[in-house]
């Protein structure tokens, strides 16, 4: 259920910043590994964008696959999971990118 | 609703303003903004969407810093025994130092009279339908509980191994306890769980004759997901472990920079 708390602080967060203006569409990136379901996200999104300056706008999930970098060889691989492992049988893969849960840009209409 | 928490849809139709609508499973590309008429214009955030409960979580910080307080946040599946193994330390460890608790559940201030009953100082947050503490709701109980200089802050979440996973409460240090009745593959299970943890308690140990539990598998899976988690073996009901994990606690308040 933590996917309704991340959408309604996103949903707030981008209400302070564009202040009155209406939004039409948000752009979120969201790591294959940050822990959230991004259907839940856009189930969430138009209940929770209701009665703001939001209220109708698109929701565009960019999703980041999740990159892993081996500590013993450094190849570096594609992760699904945080228990992936290298191809060289190194259990200890440290992330590069799949976490990522950030606003990158809203569309708002010029008034 | 939650995917996650296994309590609802994975996908859905989505009905646009303009009366066309789609399924959330598949790519496609929005050619307009809905219902709006006129221009637009992109306004570059690039902000965390958690930015506000981590500048909180990072005020509370900040206060423990400047207080010396040691502050711990105690994640678990429900009864795992979150609420008993504070009880144990607390017994073991009171009177050295101050002791502060905030207890985190959806209802009832049960386990808030548990601690009490203890005679630590104590403040019951209700979340309702909420699945976790948030950084909010333990800066307005810090601010209840105004705990001394020098104390052991315990922070008791919701039960659950999934969302608190994700929010930052300010605390030094995510304790997460696994129950040897819930089988040993629970760290792949719930990896974001663990993976954030600072240290592990594996608890009612004294219950192993009795289950198939493998206690090396379990403590291999944990390394899998976290290689340097540290991990207590504990049983509160026949006190093996207890001394290790409360003078492992006891040395966090003494260590805490000034």
């Amino acid at each position: 259920m933590h996917e309704l708390a991340i959408t309604e602080s996103m949903v707030a967060a981008v209400a302070e910043a564009v202040g009155v203006a209406r939004v039409a569409r948000v752009r979120l990136q969201v790591g294959r590994l940050a822990g959230v379901v991004p259907q839940a996200l856009q189930f969430c999104f138009e209940a929770c964008a209701r009665g703001t300056t939001l209220e109708g706008a698109a929701l565009q999930i960019d999703e980041i696959p999740a990159r892993g970098r081996c500590r013993e060889c450094g190849a570096e691989l594609t992760m699904n999971s945080f228990v992936d492992t290298c191809a060289c049988g190194c259990i200890e893969v440290e992330l590069m990118s799949g976490q990522e849960l950030r606003i990158t840009q809203v569309e708002v209409e010029v008034q | 609703m939650c995917a996650t928490c296994g309590c609802g849809t994975t996908e859905h139709v989505h009905e646009h303003g303009d009366g066309t609508g789609h399924v959330h499973e598949h790519e496609h590309e929005h050619e307009h903004a809905h219902g709006y008429e006129g221009d637009y214009r992109i306004v570059t955030l690039e902000q965390d969407v958690l930015a506000k409960n981590d500048r909180v979580a990072a005020r509370n910080r900040a206060l423990f810093g400047a207080r010396r307080i040691a502050a711990f946040n105690f994640t678990s599946a429900p009864g795992a025994g979150k609420t008993t193994l504070l009880e144990a330390l607390i017994k073991q460890v009171g009177g050295r130092f101050p002791l502060a608790v905030i207890e985190g559940d959806q209802e009832t201030a049960r386990d808030a009279d548990r601690i009490r009953s203890t005679g630590a100082p104590v403040v019951q947050i209700n979340t309702r339908t909420g699945c976790h503490l948030d950084a909010q709701m333990v800066n307005a109980a810090v601010t209840a509980l105004d705990p001394p200089r020098g104390a052991l802050l315990l922070i008791e979440n919701v039960g659950n191994l999934v969302c608190p996973a994700l929010f930052d409460l300010g605390e030094r240090a995510k304790a997460v306890i696994l129950s040897v009745t819930e089988g040993e593959d629970k760290p792949l299970k719930y990896p974001h769980m663990f993976r954030a943890a600072g240290i592990a308690i594996l608890s009612k140990v004294d219950l192993l004759p009795h289950l198939d539990f493998d206690v090396d598998e379990c403590l291999s899976n944990i390394r899998r997901v976290n290689p340097t988690l540290r991990v207590f073996q504990v049983s509160t009901k026949k006190g093996i472990g207890l001394p290790a994990f409360c003078d492992y606690m006891a040395s966090q308040v003494a260590m805490t920079p000034a």
